[in-house]
């Protein structure tokens, strides 16, 4: 028999038993959509979070004060509260070939004013070497000057979102703003960039370090963000970011450094892990529907006792009526994952269209495994009936006996 | 040419031994008409289906057209049923979701006869058993006779040397009894052995050779 007439047989013999297949169909569908639906929403997760830490910036390591340990021993005796670190701190930081470079950073609350208006704010305070950094763009005007960071000129560089507030839409290159009781001259615009990590990139002002320090009164950084020179050379730039902070306090490295990318490969480990774990959960489904399969076709065996009689009768070999129930279950089986694809694809569309901001997105491996799976647990699950029928006795399955 | 030499079929129904057949010999030429009578239960049909292949002797030989088959496997007796034997059953056994036409093909469809082969012997068939007119119609659209012409049409179209009938009449009327004997003589007089088991001492007596059973052997043979 050739499988053009086999699958012709097969899929008689299913539409025969419309109400039965049709709810296998349902089955297998559901089975395979949700594993489809949930790998996409897991490496949607994944996506989004790797967006946002790239969004960062690349090859970013940051360094804070203090360090922060978990490992062994008693608390310091004296309570040594760890040194600042300084300005002069950050830029020693460029003496290693690893490190390309440096943005110092403070950071704190003041209400930005211009004319009537007024706004509080994140003020950030940093060097040019910020916007490159941490891909910041400028839509009108200049980033901050270049020059000694440790002289702080009076200029300001406004979020989108605060210049909307303050000046609307006139033209606010070149006014003035007041920070607390300081005067700053805006010479920059940033590009609405959105936001990162939860912070508002429009709603801030970016002011030089100096005078940042001068504002809030803080000789001592929030955070140092130090770009390394590739991606090979995170650890040697963070080997010397602590040799460099070990030379300058005295023998003691108490900062503590975060490296974006080993933060995200954690992040991208995790949640791969996560995909993983709902798309094998969701596969059960289709090991159920699989059994469901196999009952299904159980019952279609013994109602159709007759014609496998008949079949044997006419010349069908055992080997023959086996087969041809195996692609009866198959066919089941993948009719089935294809509706189950169909019905992913309508998922993901509406989700999307719920949910523009988020990458909805199944990995290439979730759509070919879910198939795979499904037609596995069709052949798997379609053996004991086949074999069932394959086995009956011909005398008997035409008498009824 | 079919011999059965001192054939033997027994079944175990609970602690008991139920004897279907118990030391039949039998050859039967080619082309030979055949009808086995005898009361319920003597092992007329026992005695068809291990003529048929569809059953195996306990002891005893089974040679058809030379070949010894009770040591044949499985496949092969397949082999011998799809190319030398036709069957016809009192309950007709179409395969109710398919056409006449695709019942009568389906084992050459089994057999994986190239379509355009199957279609031309297909409607070659259907005209010799008067049904072109119904090739597209499924059993539940036909009556009981036509129906049975289908099953007829289906086991000869493999032009198979014996036709093997248990008790083909047993549910038509008189009127459609007769058409059905008609066309199995018919092929008869083609050359196709025929073998006929029935109730109807009317068309049990038709035959050349005529067999009676009793509790699994044979009674008379004229
Ligand atoms: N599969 C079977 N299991 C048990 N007993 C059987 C089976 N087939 C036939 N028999 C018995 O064998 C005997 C002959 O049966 P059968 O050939 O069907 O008779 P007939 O066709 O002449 O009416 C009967 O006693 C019947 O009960
Ligand atoms: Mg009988």
């Amino acid at each position: 028999m050739n499988l053009g007439d086999n699958l012709r047989m097969a899929a008689g013999a299913l539409r025969g038993a419309r109400l039965r297949t049709g709810l296998m169909l349902l089955a297998m569908s559901i089975g395979v959509a949700s594993v489809v639906l949930l790998t996409a929403l897991g490496e949607g997760a994944r996506r989004y979070v790797v967006n946002e830490f790239a969004s960062l910036g690349t090859h970013l390591l940051i360094m804070l004060p203090g360090r922060n340990e978990t490992t062994g021993g008693a608390p310091p005796l004296l309570g040594a509260t760890p040194r600042d670190l300084t300005l002069d701190d950050a830029l020693a930081m460029l003496r290693s070939q690893a490190i390309l470079r440096v943005a110092p950073l403070t950071i704190g609350n003041a209400p930005v004013s211009h004319g009537g208006l007024s706004r509080e704010v994140s003020v950030l305070g940093s060097t040019p070497e910020l916007f490159p950094i941490r891909h910041l763009d400028i839509a009108q005007g200049d980033p901050l000057p270049a020059g000694d960071p440790t002289r702080g000129a009076a200029v300001a560089v406004l979020g989108s979102t605060l210049k909307q507030e303050l000046f609307g839409h006139r033209h606010a290159l070149g006014e003035w703003v007041r920070i607390n009781d300081r005067r700053f001259r805006v010479i920059g615009i940033l590009a609405d960039s959105g936001e990162s990590l939860g912070q508002d990139l429009g709603d801030m002002v970016i002011i030089p370090v100096a005078s940042a320090q001068a504002l809030f009164n803080t000789p001592g950084l929030f955070r140092v963000l130090i770009q390394a020179r590739s991606l090979a050379s995170i650890p040697a730039a963070q080997r010397a970011a602590r040799e460099i902070i070990r030379a300058r306090h005295d023998g003691e490295d108490d900062v503590t450094i975060i490296t974006q990318d080993a933060l995200l490969s954690t992040f991208d480990k995790i949640l791969r892990a996560l995909t993983f774990t709902v798309g094998g959960i969701a596969a059960i489904s289709l090991v159920v529907a699989g059994i469901l399969i196999m009952n299904v076709m159980l019952v279609s065996v013994s109602q159709r006792t007759a014609e496998i009689g008949l079949m044997k009768a006419v010349g069908a070999a055992n080997r023959q009526i086996l087969r041809l129930f195996l692609v009866e279950s198959l066919l089941l089986a993948g009719a089935g994952a294809g509706t189950g694809l169909l019905l992913a694809a309508a998922g993901t569309a509406a989700l999307r269209a719920a949910f523009p901001d988020f990458p909805l997105a199944a990995p290439t491996w979730a759509p070919l495994a879910a198939v795979t799976v499904a037609l596995l647990a069709g052949l798997v699950f379609g053996l004991a009936p086949a074999r069932r029928a394959a086995r009956m006795d011909p005398v008997r399955a035409l008498t009824g006996r | 040419m079919i011999e059965l030499q001192a054939v033997e079929r027994r079944f175990q129904v609970g602690d008991e031994i139920v004897h279907g057949l118990r030391g039949v010999s039998l050859s039967i030429a080619d082309g030979d008409y055949l009808s086995i009578m005898g009361p319920s239960g003597s092992g007329k049909s026992t005695l068809l289906n291990i003529l048929g292949l569809l059953d195996r002797p306990d002891a005893g030989h089974y040679r058809l057209e030379g070949t010894e088959t009770t040591t044949q496997d499985e496949e092969a007796r397949a082999g011998l049923r799809q190319h030398h034997i036709g069957f016809v059953f009192q309950a007709f056994h179409l395969i109710p979701r398919l056409t006449a036409a695709q019942n009568i093909a389906l084992p050459m469809t089994l057999a994986g006869v190239a379509p355009a082969q199957r279609e031309r012997r297909v409607a070659e068939v259907l005209q010799a058993m008067g049904l072109s007119d119904r090739a597209r119609h499924t059993p539940n659209q036909l009556s009981g006779g036509q129906r049975q012409r289908v099953a007829i049409g289906r086991a000869i179209v493999m032009q198979p040397q014996v036709l093997l009938a248990d008790e083909p009449t047993g549910n038509l009327d008189q009127h459609s009894g007769g058409e059905v004997i008609k066309v199995l003589e018919q092929l008869n007089d083609q050359g196709i052995t025929l073998i006929v088991v029935t109730h109807d001492p009317a068309i049990g007596a038709r035959a050349r050779r005529r067999i009676r059973m009793l509790d699994g052997a044979i009674e008379s043979d004229q």
